[in-house]
């Protein structure tokens, strides 16, 4: 039983079709991706999804319910955390938490969270005194302070430096642990590849492709690498009769074998039985990335 | 009500915590009346000002100088930069409804108005002699009324700028506008006639001020034109406020 069910959505601003046609599901537990180039119309799908915004055509239900109808229902009950929204300078970490608890009617502890995420510290810091991981963190915790049953996070690290990203990306696995559904909008690949169970990835408003990150690399983008420096000549025939090889290339004294399947198998195996040692052997797979190229036509940004 | 509450008890915590700007809103008119009351020909009855003095003649412009920083620049700032950040967003997608966040706003920005108003009309009082407002009732309304148009004038700023940066480029020439008008730059009596009398229609009204503090009831008109500004500004605002 899927708690978000979206269906031919449809959503234009003025003469500027934003999302043309998308459907998807996203079951109970998992952390979906909604990957795809900027104004791809990921932001408006999934602020259709959380009610803010109408949809001209299809239909979007979120935990049985209507975004629209039963939006002080779904307020209680879905996290939202939307990307560039701030809070006042002055407003202190602790604050924020306890007013926006205050809203909720089973709200989880402010204290609680804030030790969660890692603000204990920075409990009585003004906002404009937080760093970039530390208002993200806030921003999360706002979006959880109302113990929702789905979040959903745009763009939830953009602007972070590494260490902060991943940090965050451990947070994210949490909450999921404890039973969230999250919705992740975003176009870090690496991100998507870590974070999620499967991927919703559009394109000019359409939804091109949908699957678990390993299972969209392995149909789009199935191409792997390896590179070698063998111990004694190696004939070209030898490689390329391997049904898994596809071609051979040598530079200088490295031999590059591009092929699908079990390639890496089948290469060293036929090393071996002709007593050739690979040097420095390297496979290099396809990453999501490569695969959001194959779909989109568009490099993912960073 | 509920979460208007507790909204309002942050935005007042928030707005304690910004005390220079809290003092200044306050306290800036009441420091222009001491400084000009040190001057003592300034305390001196005046045929100019029908025999008041100075002093008492300029103070309902001063209540103009508070009104104006609050109604049209303040308010429309801090909505504009609520917008422009988010943070009424944030709140739309909460069980609370961003409306809650504008109410206490309007409520801030009049306390604030108050609390300026009584200071100086109690330092005038109690330092240079100026009598309380001789028509209470009156005085209340003009002043009730030149509010309300002042604030929805800002809210109409807050609502046509997209931008804190638009929202300041309406703010400062309104801003301007309206203490000219009230007399603060140059006392109403230096002011060729015609723009005097303008300043009787501009908001907050500044002659109602001045009839109901220091002599008769104000005049319906001064006040029917503050009502209907206040009406068409607030009618306008709701119109075309947006939230993100």
């Amino acid at each position: 039983m899927p708690v978000i069910e979206v269906t031919h959505l449809k959503k234009r601003y003025g003469d500027l079709v934003a999302v043309d046609d998308v459907s998807f599901a996203v079951e109970a537990g998992e952390i979906f991706g909604v990957l795809g180039p900027n104004g791809a119309g990921k932001t408006t799908t999934v602020e259709c999804v959380a009610g803010l915004r109408v949809p001209d055509g299809g239909g979007v239900s979120v935990l049985g319910l209507d975004p629209r109808r039963d939006a002080a229902q779904l307020r209680q009950r879905v996290g939202v955390q939307l990307q560039e929204s701030q809070l006042p300078d002055r407003l202190r970490v602790a604050e924020a938490l306890e007013l926006y608890a205050s809203f909720y009617r089973n709200p989880a502890d402010p204290a609680e969270l804030i030790d969660k995420l890692g603000l204990g510290e920075k409990r009585n810091t003004p906002y404009k005194k937080l760093s970039g991981g530390q208002k993200q963190r806030l921003s999360i915790a706002l979006a959880l302070v109302g113990n929702p049953e789905i979040a959903i996070l745009d763009e939830l690290t953009t602007g972070l430096d590494p260490q902060a990203r991943r940090d965050t990306w451990g947070l994210i696995e949490q909450v999921r642990d404890s039973g969230v559904t999250i919705v992740l909008v975003t176009h870090f690949m690496e991100e998507a590849e870590r974070l999620c169970d499967r991927v919703a990835v559009i394109d000019r408003g359409r939804v091109v492709a949908l699957d678990s990150p390993a299972g969209l690399v392995s149909t789009v983008a199935p191409e792997q690498r390896i590179r070698f420096r063998p111990s004694a000549p190696v004939d070209d025939r030898l490689l390329t009769d391997l049904p898994e090889v596809s071609a051979v290339q040598r530079t200088g004294s490295q031999v590059v074998v591009t092929g699908t399947g079990d390639l890496l198998h089948a290469v060293t195996s036929v090393l071996a039985r002709h007593q050739i040692v690979a040097a420095d052997l390297r496979l290099e797979q396809s990453t999501l990335d490569d695969a959001f190229v194959e779909l989109t036509g568009h490099r993912p940004a960073n | 009500m509920h979460a208007f509450r507790n909204i309002l008890r942050t935005e007042a915590r928030l707005y304690l915590r910004d005390l220079p700007t809290l003092l200044t809103t306050i306290g800036l008119p009441t420091l222009i009346l001491v400084v000009l009351g040190l001057v003592p020909s300034l305390r001196k009855p005046d045929p100019t000002f029908d025999g008041q003095t100075f002093v008492s003649y300029f103070a309902p412009s001063l209540l103009v100088v508070t009104l104006a920083m609050v109604g049209v620049n303040t308010l429309p700032s801090v909505l504009a930069t609520y917008r422009e950040r988010g943070v009424l967003r944030r709140l739309a997608t909460t069980p609370a409804h961003p409306a809650a966040l504008l109410a206490a706003q309007l409520v801030l920005a009049l306390a604030g108005i108050l609390a300026s108003a009584l200071l100086l009309i109690l330092v005038a009082r109690l330092a240079f002699g100026v009598p309380f407002p001789r028509h209470p009732l009156g005085f209340t309304l003009a002043f009730i009324l030149g509010t309300a148009a002042l604030l929805s004038l800002g809210l109409l700023v807050a609502a046509v700028a997209r931008t804190t940066k638009a929202a300041q480029a309406l703010a400062v020439p309104l801003f301007l506008v309206t203490m000219f008008f009230g007399g603060v730059y140059l006392p109403r009596f230096l002011l060729p006639d015609v723009v005097a009398r303008i300043g009787d229609y501009t908001p907050p009204g500044v002659q109602a001020l001045l009839d109901a503090w220091t002599g008769t009831s104000p005049r319906p008109l001064h006040l029917a034109i503050m009502a209907v500004i206040a009406v068409a500004a607030g009618v306008g605002a709701a119109k075309l406020f947006r939230w993100e």
